[in-house]
């Protein structure tokens, strides 16, 4: 790291000031470093802290420490393991959607067609919203009484969010149509760099499109499509917003909805914060998986 | 192995013509080069041919069936790119084997042609290693393995040695004639060098602004170029043209290079060319002669550059107004000194000042 610094010229305004090059650096980094800490660092050891005490944020009462025992309740609790199960369906439902559709829409995207452009921005702005507002005018689209959905689908008074057995799928379609336009980019990028002369050599070679789709296009875009998995995973996990305003269904409470509730609405700030632990473990684990994965598919 | 014949090929690219009106024939294990500088239309004469480029009208026919509305798959010929245009996700095997697996041969069979090609590529020891991995010359013979693989009717080559270096195209030239001479695919090749051109040619095919300007054998090129373009394109270093006036009769006439400078040659040598008209000489630097003391048909003149080459010496000498390069050997003269300076006139060829088409004797 030390040669990718330079020396200051002896005559410069920096070097006048009597600045060094370790204080410049240093400019720039502190403040950085004091944001995390206080903002990221903080919060993440405190809440540690709290995950094994019975600490209660509505209270005054003192923190009691209790060692594992909100770990061991909430992994003996059956509800608890009810909510990552709909939450592990959720993901899978919403990401191999929004896979599906966004590179479905990145192939279609990537010749030439007219207005590619126009297209390509009009197709983004569903991620540009905020997932909030997303979720409450998807609400009336759902509607049975008078959303468009139903009537357009001819569906008639379908309950979308109040039968208990669609609501999942209803909050999932949400997040494809709102997500789907993030794997759509990643995708289009990794198309546009498969060189055009590897299609040549390949349709010289008397490859079919299926062939050639699966054996040329699938191998190279599949690191960066392996990314936007990624992504799409851990924030899936994470989906509050629309799932929350959507549906109060219990099959649609996400473990985020259920994290919520505890800690905002139950006050079990330690119970909340241990099991914020155990969501963070689960995906960092499940990144691993996807990482490992990306690498070997770098490696190819 | 098959026949190749273009008819009234056009292309045109918006409003611009690249091919025009090309018509050619290739002989079943021929092996043709188009030679000619970038932007003469030989890259896409080659990708019409292979089908990676439609034709605006014309009719291409391999083996005498029409295929210019064909998809390239269709057309069962092969491509050397000169990217090489390799899988990089795929081994070196796996690259070779592609074409066999896309039409689904069986895993007996692929690994018995690759590990053939292999062995006459001598390409065995990288079949496990990626594109990646291989040096330039290694990657071109990957690709030349992978397209003659499957055996295909003819073999098509894109500046396949264009991006190596000076040592390595030489040594993948040798290869290439070697591989033809061994399989006698027909085999066309596109280059701008004109040495790969000569050395590697059945027949050279040298074109120009979309237009075919002469297709005849590399000694036929060389030796009877059919107009300026060709006469000047093939040869290194280039042939010496210039605007002569022919001054005299029947028996003996001299060719004069202006401010009072000519030299006399057998009027048999020029009595073909039509009086009053613009003249162009063109001569080879081997067919002008420089000697050290006067004689019949050649006149004094002083040097006036000298380049050492190793195995001989280009000389330039002045005549009237137009300096003239002679091939000369090495230590035959030095700068500045005195020289008698003739021509070959056996070799020396004439061209219409106009439009630059070479004035043939009849005889």
């Amino acid at each position: 790291m030390a040669d990718v610094m330079t020396r200051l010229e002896p005559n410069t305004r920096a070097a006048a000031r009597g600045l060094s090059d370790l204080s410049i650096r240093n400019l720039f980094i502190i403040p950085t470093i004091a944001f995390l800490i206080v903002f990221n660092v903080f919060p993440l050891l405190y809440s540690l802290y709290t995950a094994f005490t019975d600490y209660r944020a509505s209270t005054s009462a003192p923190a009691n420490w209790i060692g594992l025992a909100n770990f061991r309740d909430l992994l003996s609790d059956p509800f608890i393991w009810r909510n990552f199960t709909i939450t592990a369906k959720y993901v899978i439902i919403s990401v191999t959607g929004q896979v599906l559709v966004g590179f479905g829409l990145a192939m279609l995207l990537n010749r030439p067609i007219p207005l590619k452009g126009l297209i390509t921005t009009l197709l983004l702005l569903p991620m540009m919203l905020s997932p909030a507002v997303v979720g409450l005018f998807w609400k009336l689209l759902y509607d049975p009484s008078f959303g468009i959905i139903n009537y357009f689908l001819g569906l008639g008074k379908f309950e979308w969010l109040a039968d208990p057995q669609v609501a999942l799928y209803a909050v999932a379609i949400v997040d494809i149509w709102m997500w789907s336009p993030f794997v759509m980019l990643l995708s289009l990028a990794g198309l546009s760099a498969v060189p055009k002369h590897l299609y040549e050599a390949a349709e010289i070679d008397r490859a079919g499109p299926f062939y050639t789709f699966f054996r040329i296009t699938l191998p190279l875009v599949a690191p960066i499509l392996m990314i936007a998995i990624i992504f799409r995973t851990m924030e899936a996990f994470k989906t509050f917003d629309h799932a929350y305003i959507l549906s109060t269904q219990p099959t649609t409470e996400l473990i985020a909805i259920r994290l919520y509730k505890m800690a905002f609405l139950e006050w079990q700030t330690g119970m909340s914060s241990a099991f914020a632990y155990i969501v963070l473990i689960v995906v960092v684990a499940i990144t691993n998986i996807y990482v490992k994965y990306l690498n070997k598919a770098k490696a190819r | 192995m098959a026949r190749i014949e273009l008819r009234s090929i056009q292309k045109f690219f918006g409003a611009v013509q690249v091919l025009k009106d090309v018509n050619l024939t290739i002989e079943d294990g021929e092996f043709v080069v188009m030679l000619g500088q970038s932007g003469c239309g030989k890259t896409t004469t080659l990708r019409a041919i292979a089908g990676l480029e439609t034709v605006s009208s014309g009719t291409i026919s391999i083996d005498g069936r029409e295929v210019q509305d064909l998809r390239a798959a269709d057309r069962d010929i092969a491509f050397v790119f000169q990217s090489f245009s390799l899988y990089p996700h795929m081994t070196v095997y796996e690259n070779i084997a592609f074409p066999l697996r896309a039409v689904g041969m069986s895993q007996d069979q692929r690994e018995a042609a690759v590990r053939e090609v292999a062995k006459v590529l001598g390409i065995e020891r990288l079949l496990n290693r990626k594109p990646s991995a291989l040096s330039g010359g290694d990657m071109q013979r990957v690709a030349i393995g992978r397209a003659l693989v499957r055996r295909p009717k003819a073999l098509l080559m894109d500046e396949p040695i264009g991006a190596l270096d000076a040592k390595l195209r030489e040594q993948m030239r040798a290869e290439i004639k070697r591989l033809h001479i061994a399989r006698n695919s027909t085999s066309v090749y596109v280059t701008h060098d004109q040495i790969e051109a000569m050395s590697l040619a059945d027949r050279i095919v040298v074109m120009h602004g979309g237009l075919l300007q002469q297709v005849g054998a590399p000694e036929e090129v060389y030796n009877r170029p059919a107009n300026l373009f060709v006469a000047q394109f093939v040869g290194s270093p280039v042939m010496n043209v210039s605007g002569v006036a022919i001054e005299g009769g029947a028996g003996a006439a001299v060719l004069s290079f202006g401010q009072g400078a000519g030299i006399p040659v057998a009027g048999g040598h020029v009595g073909h060319i039509p009086g009053g008209k613009a003249v162009k000489l063109g001569i080879r630097p081997e067919a002008v002669l420089l000697r050290h003391e006067p004689g019949e048909g050649f006149v004094e003149t002083t040097t006036t550059n000298v380049e050492p080459l190793g195995s001989h010496e280009i000389v330039d000498v002045r005549l009237g107004e137009t300096t003239l390069r002679a091939r000369v050997e090495p230590g035959f003269v030095a700068d500045g000194q005195r020289v008698w300076v003739g021509l070959d006139p056996q070799r020396a060829h004439f061209f219409d000042g106009e439009t630059g088409l070479a004035l043939r004797r009849t005889a």
